[in-house]
């Protein structure tokens, strides 16, 4: 590995989302804010949900945003740079392993994903109180889950931009993305599902129930989740899966 | 230290379309069958590519599209893996040292391929921090290659909208920043004016003269025979003559090229034409056209008239060409460079 190749290229994806920040911000908080702000507020406001939903929602608002930000942040630079363009080239042109070139990609998204977790937190708090009961008693397992999510998500945003190809993002979101938020536990616990008894069982194949598990687990452990045990053993496997078939697929495209 | 380029016996076979960065083109077809499947086409794109380009040399692949030739640069800059044969940069093996061989090579691909989030500046100086310079030298350089490359006034904006022209000359002052031994230029001066393509000569000229090693690619006969010290011709994947300018273009037959097209076919016409003085070659073309490969070109058009006219066939066309690489390749491949 060459550090120094390595390092001039997180500084390269720094500059560039520097560049872009505000559309950055609003693309990152704007959906999972608003969608606190109805359901949140508006809901339990006015009575339709009770207050405590309040604190079942931010970690699963959380996981929605480092998931959301990490694959975006990885997946469509690379659908873009690996076209007609081929921006890429430059970089699988720097003198160190192109493999490299792809974790560096996974290490900028991992970044993005937990700069989004962490200020989520403040905004739908101040969205949402009074009535939040966040408990952060195990800080280092909360960073623990934390770096699996937005790990999981940089590594998922590998695989997805190095096998999708640009004519078929609307397909990804319709089909891979839209899905996985949908029934990742997001918005409920997993536990609420145990009235469709199959589905409950069909949903532990989409890593997004661990990340919201995971955090629900750190953040408000006074809801029923999944245990952290299952949440590392899941997260850690995705991870290994997605980062294995995300440079698979990233050599098939930068190598003809 | 400078250093040479090798290749023995490379040979690439698409199973799909090319890439884009191979330069897609016109290749044979061979079909290939597999169980119950659709046969899949097979793309021979190199068939057998041996070089051995000298270091401090400038050499260029001529061809026309689809020949093979940004194949060639693509293997040899570790973006196409062959399906057989080898490659060397100096001593080093292009697919067991990668991470030394792009140290020593810069690479300007056919189209650019700029990082459209950047400004020109900052393409050129965090190309400067990969190869692992200084702040201080990249900054430098990235200076100076703007302003040679006349750059300088738009370098501090997006390159989005940049025009082809500017992005090519972006693309060779990125492949020129980090000095490297062995410059790649896949079809450099497409896209330019001629004024440009002047200055690009002259850059490139001058770091050549810097003893650096210097591979382009081109279907522009004028640029390879101002450019090159030697050149390959190729076509269809294979080399089909390798040589410096001057040794080239005197091995057409004659030199001279002349062609002709007759009102109708006549075996025998071609027979007289072939009798004349200093007529070394005669072969019939499309649409009763004849090509005479001759030692002389404009003193055989008034022979070549009065001959039709004794056979009462009416000359339609004559085409005088002096001693150049395209008669080359018409004389090998019975194709234009042109078409």
């Amino acid at each position: 590995m060459n550090y120094k190749a390595f390092m001039a290229m997180l500084a390269r994806d720094a500059r560039v989302a520097r560049r872009n920040i505000v559309a950055l911000l609003f693309q990152t908080f704007l959906q999972p804010l608003m969608f606190v702000f109805i359901f949140g507020r508006v809901m339990v406001g006015s009575g339709y949900m009770p207050p405590s939903y309040k604190s079942l929602l931010l970690p699963g608002i959380m996981a929605l945003s480092m998931v959301g930000t990490g694959i975006w942040a990885v997946a469509m630079p690379l659908i873009g740079e690996f076209q007609f363009t081929r921006e890429i080239e430059d970089r699988l042109l720097a003198p160190m392993d192109i493999s490299w070139v792809a974790i560096e990609k996974v290490v900028a998204g991992t970044l993005q994903a937990l700069a989004a977790g962490i200020m989520v937190i403040p905004f739908a708090w101040l969205l949402l109180r009074p009535g939040v009961d966040l408990s952060l008693h195990r800080p280092i397992l909360f960073a623990i889950v934390a770096l699996l999510v937005a790990v999981f998500s940089a590594c998922g945003g590998l695989a997805l931009g190095c096998s999708v190809e640009q004519t078929h993002i609307g397909l990804m979101f319709s089909l891979v993305v839209a899905p996985m938020i949908f029934f990742g536990c997001t918005y409920y616990p997993w536990s609420a599902l145990a009235n469709f008894p199959i589905m409950q069982k069909i949903v532990l194949v989409n890593p997004l129930v661990y990340a919201s598990e995971g955090l629900r687990a750190t953040l408000v452990p006074q809801f029923p989740h999944l245990s952290l045990l299952a949440v590392f053993v899941a997260l850690l496997g995705f991870n290994a899966l997605f980062l294995t078939v995300g440079l698979r697929q990233f050599h098939k495209k930068a190598v003809s | 230290m400078a250093a040479g380029i090798r290749t023995s016996e490379l040979r690439k076979v698409y199973n799909s379309a090319p890439p884009l960065a191979a330069g897609a083109g016109g290749f044979s077809f061979a079909e290939k069958r597999s169980k119950g499947k659709q046969p899949k086409p097979e793309i021979v794109a190199l068939n057998g590519i041996s070089l051995d380009i000298h270091s401090g040399e400038i050499f260029c692949l001529l061809g026309p599209n689809g020949a093979g030739k940004s194949t060639t640069v693509g293997v040899l800059t570790t973006r196409v893996k062959p399906t057989a044969g080898q490659a060397w940069i100096g001593e080093h093996d292009v697919w067991k040292e990668q991470s030394v061989v792009k140290r020593l090579i810069g690479v300007v691909a056919q189209r650019p391929n700029l990082d459209f989030s950047l400004t020109a500046r900052e393409i050129l100086v965090f190309h400067g921090a990969y190869f692992g310079l200084s702040s201080h030298e990249r900054n430098t350089r990235a200076a100076s290659l703007l302003e040679r490359f006349k750059l300088t006034d738009r370098a501090d904006q997006i390159v989005r909208g940049f025009s082809g022209g500017m992005m090519q000359r972006l693309s060779i002052a990125r492949a020129m920043m980090h000095d490297p031994q062995v410059l790649f230029l896949d079809e450099p001066s497409a896209g330019l004016d001629p004024q440009t393509r002047l200055l690009l000569w002259e850059i490139i000229r001058e770091y050549n003269r810097g003893g650096k090693t210097v591979l382009l690619t081109t279907h522009n006969m004028e640029e390879a025979d101002a450019l090159c010290q030697r050149l390959a011709i190729v076509d269809h994947g294979r080399i089909i003559a390798l040589g410096t300018p001057q040794e080239l273009k005197s091995s057409v037959p004659g030199g001279y090229l002349v062609r002709v097209r007759f009102g109708q076919d006549s075996p025998e016409l071609l027979l007289r034409l072939q009798a004349l003085a200093g007529v070394r070659e005669v072969r019939a073309t499309e649409n009763n056209g004849a090509d005479l490969y001759a030692d002389r070109g404009g003193s055989l058009v008034s022979e070549v008239a009065n001959l039709a006219l004794a056979a009462n066939i009416e000359l339609c066309d004559v085409h005088i060409s002096e001693p150049s690489l395209e008669n080359l390749f018409l004389h090998h491949t019975g194709r234009s460079l042109r078409e």
